[in-house]
């Protein structure tokens, strides 16, 4: 924890920002730059930077959950994601797609398995980089 | 309460093996007449691996013997154990061995084989360490497991390579090509890694001894792991590879040397225990070693009574074993010197266990006695080494009928001496086991008709790869060699049971003389390997992160300068040095000079934080480089990662005392490997491209990313989606690392927090 208050100032700001922007690229990876693996770590700063802030314990109950749950939650989401294809008859993690509110013209809302392993690749990411932080911020 | 025979598990467990057995019996009739039984699915097919049973003369006598005894025993087990409060995982580890044992016997894909194969090693170790509160339990527990499972990967070894020798996995097929096998180029490192499995598995000499302290096992867990069933998996092993492997003097001699000595040797020490569970042991012992000389003695005849004799040691050492049970359990000893005129105590157990006793003295009209003629009649027929086999079996059995003397009749014959006069019957459910074992070898030996029909003939024509063997078992035909041998047998079987203690006393002498002693000596290797790898652990992982560091770069410019002075790479990249240099525009100097700074700053600062950061310098120009590249999702994830890193690093580093200098003796040293390995890489990278880049992959993913993936980003959707197997595996990897990091700053946590409180 840093004595700042530039900092502190600035986290309000920043952190709402950064997990904006986080969920932001999680959602754009399939086109454009981004992913789950770069939106978990923009996320993770988010965290880190709060922490850096105002501490380790605030930092947790901002998080709610214990990080090394989100990390084995977004494990299982990954892994759920993959094993939804078995389901019908195809290979372990082919990619499942629906487009909600498909018409002639328009292909409507793609939404994938894909996004949903994405989305457990940024849990995993993020919950893991702060179960490492958040520990080392209250060991030291 | 307790348990009533042991609750659900109890019955659960006999009913099993049971129902097993009742299904093995309508194989008889088309074994009987020759045929094989095939079934099969495929279960790996991409590695060529099928789950597929072969049903012949001997697997099903295997079959039969493991599903019968085993219900017998688990019926057992319920008094025996009923009451012990880890009676459910007894039973539990008692199926898992008893499905082990099948699948091995029936398994006709020798990988299949292996896999059941360990399975009984595994929950062998699991049932001999079940009295897990008992050091000698555990010690002998991992002695048996190491034993074996070492003996088991021999096995694989040796399977891999019979396998690739054969073009086929499948014993029914291998079976039948053997004088291809025989004449193979790998023929004798097959044969030596088949027998390591088959010897230390059935505990032949020099790998015997794990067996007799394998009786630290629950006595039920003796009685059909380890005298009738698993250890008779090295006798299954070599019986069933003997159509492919056999015949040939390598097979020969290694078989009836290791057979032959193992049973005079196991049958010495048999006769000099006290506890009648060791002689037993012992003798159990000697069985294996006689069924492997007579299987490497390999003739129709010597198979023959190879088979004969692995029924009929079944049936009577499981009785035997489970007598002594339930002398152990009335009594509570085993000790040959405190029991006495037990037979009027216990006349039911006494009957089963005579019964047994005399199959095993060989003494007609048993089934032993049978066995035991076509033993004899099988050695003085073989050509080579006859006076051998047949001189270690004629010892052997007068050894057997002292042991049969010490194990029921001294026991149980006399006057019942006060301090067990209260003992009484033992419960139906312990003593119907042996009572049926031991019938069963009186049954068999007057009505040879039935084994011979159901059981011998066929094994032996499975074992012998032929039909033609007439297997004809008799009770009495004539007076001839064997017979005249038998009667000897017996006179100085008798002589010696009575000079026994005499015998005894100088078995000890000789004994305590021999300086070789194999169980020490198997704690000393085990000391030995504990000290080899405390010693290169010493080495290798000293605790101080800076030499881990040497040795991995060490190792990594070894490896990589070994591969570019055999690949003779050098010559054309530094030639293209200069060529590369030429390419460079002022962009790139500009994050050149920006790298290298940062480098320079990280190695000469004397501050940890400046090092951090100058360190992040450097990550951040490789950042830069990715952006110039156009890969700009490698370069947010590089820059990210490297903002991180510093972080963590930092918050690491906060509360540690400034940069002492201390090493700057070994600076010189760390620059020279620094400057060896970065020069090392960049020879690799400019080799690399050099060559023409195998385009293959990254055009499919950009053809096909769009239609097939509906993505735009291919470094994404490579990620997400054609490689998601490779991610799910890589953050996998992540969380573990987290976690096991996590623990690890929990662990000093809370182990200060325990000084703490001790303080």
């Amino acid at each position: 924890m840093v004595n700042s208050i530039i900092l502190n100032a600035a986290t309000r700001l920043l952190v709402a920002l950064l997990l904006l922007f986080s969920v932001y690229m999680l959602l754009r990876g399939h086109n454009l730059p981004g992913g789950g693996f770069i939106g978990g770590l923009i996320g993770a700063t988010g965290f880190v930077l709060y922490a850096m802030a105002h501490g380790a314990e605030p930092a947790r109950a901002a998080l709610r959950f214990e990080p090394q749950n989100i990390a084995m939650t977004g494990l299982g989401i990954a892994l759920a994601a993959g094993v939804y294809a078995v389901f019908f008859g195809e290979a372990f993690f082919t990619g499942q797609w629906w487009f909600i509110g498909a018409t002639e013209d328009d292909k409507g809302l793609p939404i994938s398995s894909v996004l949903v392993f994405d989305i457990g690749v940024y849990l995993v990411v993020l919950g893991s980089i702060l179960t490492l932080v958040l520990a080392l911020e209250e060991e030291v | 309460m307790p348990r009533v025979y042991g609750g659900p598990a109890g019955w659960i467990s006999v009913l099993v093996p049971a129902a097993i057995f009742v299904w093995f019996l309508q194989f008889l009739a088309p074994v009987a007449a020759g045929e094989q039984v095939l079934i099969g699915t495929d279960w790996v097919p991409s590695m060529d691996i099928r789950l597929s049973f072969l049903i012949d003369g001997l697997s099903l006598t295997f079959g039969l013997l493991i599903s019968g005894i085993g219900a017998l025993v688990t019926l057992y087990s319920t008094k025996y154990l009923g009451n012990h409060p880890e009676y459910p995982r007894f039973v539990l580890f008692l199926l898992l061995f008893m499905v082990g044992m099948l699948g091995l016997v029936l398994s006709d894909n020798l990988i299949a084989l292996f896999v059941f194969w360990e399975v009984t090693t595994i929950s062998s170790y699991l049932l001999i360490g079940f009295d897990s509160d008992s050091a000698k339990s555990r010690r002998s527990a991992l002695q048996a497991l190491l034993l074996t499972g070492t003996g088991g990967l021999a096995l694989l070894a040796g399977m891999i390579l019979l396998g690739n020798a054969a073009g086929s996995f499948e014993l029914s097929e291998i079976l039948t090509m053997g004088d291809e096998i025989r004449a193979h180029e790998h023929y004798i490192p097959i044969l030596i890694l088949f027998l390591a499995g088959a010897f230390t598995k059935s505990a032949q000499f020099p790998f015997h001894f794990w067996l007799p302290n394998a009786m630290a096992a629950p006595t039920p867990v003796s009685a059909y792991l380890h005298s009738a069933t698993m250890v008779k998996a090295g006798v299954y092993l070599m019986a069933r590879m003997n159509p492919t492997l056999g015949g040939t003097e390598p097979w020969f001699w290694a078989l009836v040397i290791a057979g032959g000595f193992t049973t005079v040797f196991a049958s010495l020490l048999a006769v000099r225990q006290t506890d009648i569970k060791q002689v037993l042991a012992y003798t159990t012992l000697m069985a294996l070693g006689a069924l492997t000389l007579f299987i490497g003695a390999g003739t129709s005849s010597a198979i023959k009574a190879a088979m004969i004799f692995l029924v009929v040691h079944s049936l009577y050492k499981a009785a035997l074993f489970l007598m002594i049970g339930i002398v152990d359990h009335e009594t509570g000893t085993r000790e040959v010197d405190r029991l006495r005129g037990l037979a009027r105590k216990m006349p039911i157990t006494f009957v089963a266990g005579s019964l047994a006793a005399i199959s095993m003295a060989g003494i007609p009209p048993f089934f032993g006695f049978i066995g035991k003629e076509f033993l004899y009649k099988a050695g003085l027929e073989l050509e080579v080494a006859s006076l051998w086999v047949t001189g270690t079996i004629f010892a052997a059995s007068v050894l057997m009928f002292m042991a049969a003397g010490i194990s029921v009749a001294r026991p149980f014959l006399g006057r019942t001496p006060e301090a067990l006069s209260s003992t009484h019957e033992g419960p139906a459910a312990m003593w119907i086991g042996p009572l049926i074992l031991g019938g069963l070898s009186l049954w068999f030996g007057l009505f040879p008709d039935l084994p011979e029909l159901w059981l011998v003939a066929p094994a032996t024509w499975a074992v012998y790869g032929s039909t033609a063997v007439a297997v004809d078992l008799y009770l009495f035909r004539e007076v001839n060699a064997a017979f005249i041998l038998s009667m000897v047998t017996f006179a100085t079987g008798f002589v010696l049971y009575l000079a026994r203690d005499r015998i005894r006393a100088l078995l000890a002498r000789i004994i305590a003389a021999n300086p070789i002693k194999f169980d020490p000596g198997w704690d000393r290797v085990l000391d030995g390997l504990k000290a080899l790898a405390e010693w290169q652990t010493g080495i290798l992982q000293s605790g101080v992160l800076q030499r881990y560091m040497v040795i991995t770069f060490v190792t990594l410019a070894i490896g990589m300068g070994m591969t570019i002075w055999a690949k003779d790479a050098l010559g054309p990249v530094v030639l293209n040095l200069a060529a590369t240099f030429d390419d460079l525009v002022f962009m790139h100097w500009a994050v050149l000079l920006f790298i290298t700074s940062g480098a320079l700053l990280t190695a000469y600062t004397s501050s940890r934080m400046t090092a951090v950061a100058a360190l992040g310098v450097v990550g951040i120009g490789v950042a830069l480089i990715f952006i110039m590249f156009s890969a700009p999702d490698v370069a947010i994830t590089q820059l990210l990662v490297e903002t991180l890193t510093v972080v963590l690093v930092a918050v690491a580093m906060l509360k540690l005392p400034h940069l002492e200098l201390r090493n700057e003796k070994r600076r010189p040293g760390h620059a020279a490997l620094s400057l060896v390995v970065g020069a090392l890489v960049t020879i690799v990278i400019v080799a690399v491209v050099q060559g023409d880049l195998d385009r293959r992959l990254t055009d499919y993913f950009e053809i096909a990313s769009w239609p097939e993936a509906f993505g735009r980003n291919i470094v994404n959707v490579i990620l997400v989606d054609f490689r998601a197997l490779d991610t799910f595996g890589e953050i996998a990897v992540v969380v573990i690392a987290a976690l096991s990091a996590y623990a690890l700053l929990r662990g000093t946590q809370y182990r200060r927090v325990k000084r703490g409180e001790d303080d």
